[in-house]
């Protein structure tokens, strides 16, 4: 299926409209862009060092112990290339629900301050450490899952009103202070810091998908996989809060659990990518824009399709900063940054 | 029946409502009136349950509005608010199709059933022609209809309509003046109107509310409520309030503030 099948433009006439095109629309966008993620995947952990062939990957002739292409496809590349695809689908997923949630195109999943927590988190890990594991688990994942859980539970408890909806406004407000917040503690850290230590700290704002094993991207499934089921019970809602609180309530929505729902679920997904790869920044506004400008604005595909295409562009970003400057890999989050900054600044340009 | 009883709502602590005490009656084209300020939004937003009462009762058919879950109360009372900005580029049918929300369960889609009350929503308010543009680059008057058309989708008894018109060019509200009086008339669609347009609510209304203050000042038949007197009481203006014979309601024209 190609991308230009999926788009909106001559194709939503009125009889596109029919009775099934919500079902039809959707089975297409998810089988459409679920083989673009899933070839992306597969083709991505080809490219590298050393030369690796599909067929010999897959050839079954051999054992796994004498494949050496096998080896370096599953063992050498393929954690790199999950991580990419979960963190780039969670935190594509997290920006379309704050989007909707904060009725603003420009939000992001850090907008309210997830991202400083994590930081912070891990910062304090990485400059005092004692060096505390829980079983596999290493301690920098730890902190910053805290820290990003802390952070979203401050959030939380301040714009939370018994009963009634949240205000966006200090829902905003808190985000961007607490953002500021942990950015001035982070800076005292680092003051505190030596000069190993900062570097370790810089490297892991830049953000990095080198997991090194499958475990780490296991460990943080469960918060994933909650996060996205509590996606799925969101679209429709987040079609009417997008329309306006009042719109939404006088049409049946439930708008103060309709908005701790999605508050939760993009925290949780934003906590769980965050501590598995360091804050990657633009991936959570770059794609749910690209999104909208293929299949439309209806949450309810928007959402699956950004997961899709989230989890497609993060592996191909990762792709380049590995191969752009080879043998030197560039961080990850530099290559979402340097395409997502000039986008960001034309998305504000076309809307004015 | 959808009737407010005695209630009393605030906004921080000064009084927004005090004891007011209003019956809908089924099929009824109720007119709220008053000046800036004096609740007619804070009474319409109580009617159909996004703001809850201090004191007081709201009762659906002898139901506490309190009791009813948000999708059961959608289902009988829909709102046509001010003004509607989405956040995001819909169609007017994906607009539309909004009002079935109610209607269906949290994994459903919307069937042919739905799909044909839309487009029959969209065609009683004359805006079947844009059901695929862009709600953002609709004019106005168009925008309004397509809001309206959202509501009348959501198959509602009740349909509490702020300011409807108020943004409109002279053409545009007398185009949706006629669309409200047809629906009253012809779907039996159960309405209140808040409004500032007093030729309108003269032209429309059977009957009248007048808040001033948070207070009711006067309710009752257009005819009977709608005097000089009580627009003087009512805004400080002197006017005058004659039938007009070719319009075929009351007029009112403004002369002077009097204070």
């Amino acid at each position: 299926m190609s991308v230009s099948a999926l788009r909106r433009g001559p194709l939503r006439s009125a009889d596109q409209a029919d009775s099934s095109s919500i079902r039809a629309r959707l089975a297409a966008t998810v089988a459409g862009y679920g083989a673009l993620a899933a070839a992306t995947c597969l083709l991505a952990p080809l490219v590298g060092s050393t030369h690796i062939s599909l067929t010999r990957v897959f050839d079954r002739s051999i054992p796994f112990a004498d494949n050496v292409d096998a080896q370096i496809f599953f063992v050498a590349r393929m954690p790199r290339v999950l991580s990419g695809a979960v963190v780039g689908a969670a935190l594509a997923s997290a920006g379309v629900v704050m989007q909707a949630l904060l009725r603003n195109p420009l939000a992001t999943p850090f907008t309210l301050g997830v991202s400083a927590g994590a930081a912070l988190g891990a910062i304090l890990v990485i400059t005092f450490s004692t060096a505390v594991t829980l079983g596999a688990l290493s301690p920098v994942p730890l902190a910053s899952l805290g820290g990003a859980l802390f952070a979203a539970a401050i959030v939380y408890v301040l714009a939370t009103r018994p009963g009634r909806a949240m205000s966006t406004s200090v829902l905003l407000l808190a985000g961007v202070t607490l953002n500021s917040f942990f950015s001035a503690l982070i800076l005292f850290v680092q003051y505190m810091a030596d000069f190993t230590q900062t570097y370790r700290t810089v490297r892991w704002l830049m953000g990095d998908l080198d997991v090194g094993s499958f475990g780490p991207i296991v460990a943080s499934l469960p918060l994933v996989v909650i996060a996205f089921a509590m996606f799925a019970m969101l679209p429709r809602s987040l079609n009417l809060l997008s329309v306006g609180v009042d719109a939404a309530s006088t049409r049946g929505v439930d708008v103060a659990r309709t908005q701790r729902l999605a508050f939760l679920s993009a925290s949780l997904a934003t906590s769980a990518a965050v501590s598995l790869a360091g804050p990657i920044g633009f991936v959570g506004i770059i794609v749910p824009h690209l999104v909208r400008l293929m299949v439309g604005v209806d949450h309810r595909i928007v959402l699956p399709a950004s997961a899709l295409v989230g989890a497609a562009f993060l592996v191909a970003c990762d792709l380049v900063a590995r191969t752009m400057l080879a043998p030197v890999e560039v961080p990850v989050g530099v290559v979402t940054a340097m395409l997502g900054g000039p986008f960001f600044l034309w998305l504000l340009v076309r809307r004015s | 029946m959808l009737r407010a009883d005695g209630v009393s709502f605030r906004y921080g602590a000064s009084f927004s409502l005090a004891d007011v005490s209003v019956d809908v009656a089924p099929g009824s084209l109720t007119g709220l009136l008053g000046p800036n300020g004096c609740g007619k939004t804070t009474l319409l937003k109580l009617m159909c349950g996004v703001l809850r009462p201090h004191s007081g009762a709201l009762t659906l058919d002898e139901r506490p509005l309190s009791a009813l879950t948000r999708r059961e109360l959608a289902r009988h009372v829909a709102l046509v608010p001010q003004e509607t900005h989405p956040a995001f580029d819909y169609t007017v049918m994906e607009m539309v199709l909004m009002g079935r929300h109610p209607h269906l369960g949290t994994f459903q889609v919307e069937g042919p059933a739905d799909l044909a009350i839309a487009r029959e929503s969209l065609a009683a308010t004359g805006t079947a022609h844009l059901a695929d543009r862009n709600y953002m680059t609709l004019s106005g008057g168009e925008k309004q209809r397509v809001v309206i058309a959202g509501a009348l989708a959501q198959a509602t008894e009740i349909l509490l309509l702020d300011e409807p018109t108020a943004s409109l060019d002279l053409g545009y509200q007398l185009q949706v003046g006629a669309l409200l009086a047809r629906l009253n008339r012809e779907r039996k669609v159960t309405m209140v109107l808040a409004t500032h347009d007093l030729n309108l609510a003269a032209s429309l209304c059977d009957r009248l509310v007048l808040l001033r203050s948070g207070r009711v000042l006067a309710r009752g038949p257009t005819a009977d409520v709608l005097t000089g007197l009580m627009v003087q009481q009512l805004y400080d203006v002197d006017a005058d309030v004659q039938f007009h014979q070719r319009a075929g309601h009351l007029t009112v024209i403004p002369v002077r503030r009097t204070r």
